[in-house]
């Protein structure tokens, strides 16, 4: 066997800001929930002088909704009638068609690049406006726009904060002529707009959105052992945090802003640390020879869940973020890991081992009770959306690794689509600040 | 005799990989007890190193030489499991001796995990894998400071299956020598 011990560095890490620097991911809904709302979602008028607006307003809006799992909106062949205001709705068109709400709307071109996006969304049963909007924007903001609406109809019928502008972190690792690359790449929640935020020929792990938004913490491989970088997503600007032969991965910011958490083995074998960001201290939170990694938040920022296998096997344990004595919160099964908590802080998403299958459960932490959600054998890295409705995690594709979303009661699931590369380590954002 | 010797430091291994939160001391105390131990059984080894010469068209490099143990440079695990088989311990034992012979040498013990369960706690695995031969190499002659231990969990996996034909051999160890 020849020797593989690097002479040189062979590895360059690059940024990039390629716009679609992958191909788009796309959403295959595999399992609807019964009870979906009937909605229909009328292709928006267009005052502009181009025979198209910039984006589809309605088909950003329909397969938002759609993909939530909560509502069943009318193909676009059966419409009856293109109404674009409250106006010139007759509402006998859409209770034929078995609709409960009606979305109708226009994007005016207001010039100098500025546009108006206007709405309505009714109640088709009893013939009334529930809400109705003008929000000005730009052709480039024309989609984020369109994701608002989303977000303002799903919180109007479900009561719940929509999560449609939000992003989600992964990595991308392909090979191609025997050679391997990674990327981090982000993409709206809906898949579009994917991008690379960084290049690498060596491994990527675990992407981490910062509180605000703005930065990701992951694990990257270019200086050959695991350590944690931060990055600026708008600026691109990169730091390694701790100083090199840290071993550090793992990272976790904390809801308040002012920490990271995160494992290394500077002492001797995986431990959990917390870095604060203003002053750079380090502290050590765990004293015990066993795997002591992925530490996770709780909302109000004072508890800490991690995986150790001190007992035996992996189990969840939490602990005072200040440090104290852990306690373990999982005893079903021979093997839980990876947990996070919801942003109601009430359950906790993980992985969950038995029967030689990885599965993703939902723990309620006062009740102890866990659910399992998905039924695969190879599932992992579970990241709950920011409205705490639905869970996107890894799975095993037939040849690759593709990622897929479940809503929180387990009854919708989804896969989301990427055309080349084998897709890992999801992370959704947090609501933009 | 020599027989005696190799069970003994086989089974001393196994009870140092296999007995939790061993402090420090109690484990070089061990070491300095195998050193005669090792010494005798690893005399083999090296008698066998030495009679091959490097360089030229003919002769191949020990660490290359598919006849020589020393070209066989991956311990493999068993699930989950951080302790190294008996079946190991002769490869162990032979490069132990080599690293032994050569201090100027400095090798990395990359260690790695099937890709089941979640890839920060497979870092971890890999890293005690590392360990647990790092141990190994030291108890039976090799110089602290000629090793390095890294951990890649599941991500530079050897075979890409999704069954145990792939991952028994993504569970291991790997010994890399400098570039010859």
């Amino acid at each position: 066997m020849s020797s593989r011990y690097p002479t040189r560095w062979l590895l360059l890490a690059v940024l990039l800001f390629t716009r679609d620097a992958a191909a788009i991911l796309t959403i295959e809904i595999t399992q609807g929930a019964e009870g979906a709302l009937p909605i229909a979602i009328v292709p928006f008028g267009w005052s502009g002088a181009t025979a198209l607006p910039p984006e589809d307003v309605a088909e950003v809006v329909t397969n938002d909704l759609a993909r939530s799992g909560r509502f069943k909106p009318l193909p676009e062949q059966d419409l009856l009638a293109r109404p674009h205001q409250g106006s010139e709705v007759r509402f006998r068109d859409w209770r034929i068609l078995g609709m409960e709400s009606l979305v109708v709307g226009q994007v005016h071109d207001r010039g100098g690049g500025n546009l108006e996006v206007q709405f309505q969304l009714f109640d088709v049963f009893r013939g009334e406006q529930l809400i109705g909007y003008s929000i000005p924007t730009t052709a480039d903001g024309l989609r984020r726009t369109a994701h608002q609406v989303s977000d303002l109809i799903y919180e109007a019928l479900t009561g719940e904060r929509g999560a449609f502008t939000t992003r989600v972190a992964y990595v991308v690792a392909s090979r191609a002529g025997g050679r391997e690359s990674f990327q981090l790449q982000l993409a709206d929640a809906d898949g579009f707009g994917a991008r690379a935020v960084l290049n690498s020929n060596r491994p990527i792990m675990s992407p981490a959105w910062s509180a605000d938004g703005n930065r990701l913490a992951y694990v990257s491989f270019e200086e050959g052992r695991p350590e944690i970088y931060l990055q600026d997503t708008l600026s691109g600007q990169r730091r390694r945090l701790l100083p090199a032969g840290s071993s550090s991965s793992a990272p976790a910011w904390s809801p308040d802003g002012t920490r990271l958490a995160l494992t290394s083995s500077r002492d001797g074998n995986p431990e959990i640390y917390v870095y604060d960001l203003t002053t750079s201290r380090l502290e050590r939170l765990t004293q015990n020879p066993a795997i002591d990694t992925e530490p996770a938040w709780s909302p109000d920022s004072r508890t800490l869940v991690f995986t150790s296998d001190r007992g035996g096997g992996p189990q969840i344990y939490r602990m005072p973020a200040t440090g104290g004595e852990p306690q373990r919160v999982t005893f079903e099964g021979r093997y839980n890991a990876r947990a996070s908590f919801s942003p109601d802080g009430k359950r906790l998403t993980l992985v969950h081992g038995g029967n030689n299958r990885y599965s993703i459960g939902v723990l309620e932490i006062d009740s102890g009770i866990l659910q399992l959600l998905t039924d695969g054998a190879l599932d992992e890295s579970p990241s709950f959306a920011p409205n705490g409705s639905m869970i996107i995690y890894a799975t095993a594709g037939h040849d690759r690794g593709v990622l897929a979303a479940v809503s929180v009661d387990g009854r919708v699931r989804q896969r989301l689509l990427l055309q080349e590369g084998d897709v890992r380590d999801p992370a959704w954002s947090p609501y933009r600040k | 005799m020599n027989n005696g010797f190799r069970l003994f430091a086989v089974a001393a291994g196994l009870f140092l990989l296999t007995a939790c939160g061993t402090t420090g001391e109690s484990k070089e105390g061990m070491a300095e007890g195998q050193a005669g131990a090792s010494g005798s059984a690893t005399d083999q080894g090296s008698a066998q190193a030495s009679g091959v010469q490097p360089g030229g068209g003919a002769t191949l490099h020990p660490l290359d030489d598919p006849a020589n143990i020393l070209s066989n440079q991956v311990i493999y695990f068993d699930f989950d499991s951080s302790t190294v088989k008996p079946e190991s311990m002769q490869l162990i034992t032979a490069h132990a001796a080599y690293l032994a012979e050569n201090p100027g040498l400095r090798v990395r013990l990359e260690g790695h995990a099937d890709e089941r369960g979640s890839r920060e706690y497979n870092l971890g695995l890999g890293e005690r894998r590392s360990q647990a031969v790092e141990r190994l190499l030291v108890l039976n002659g090799a110089g602290g400071n000629q090793l390095e231990t890294i951990s890649f969990g599941e991500e530079r996996p050897v075979a890409l299956g999704h069954d145990e034909n792939a991952w028994w051999q993504n569970r291991r160890v790997e010994i890399v020598y400098p570039a010859r």
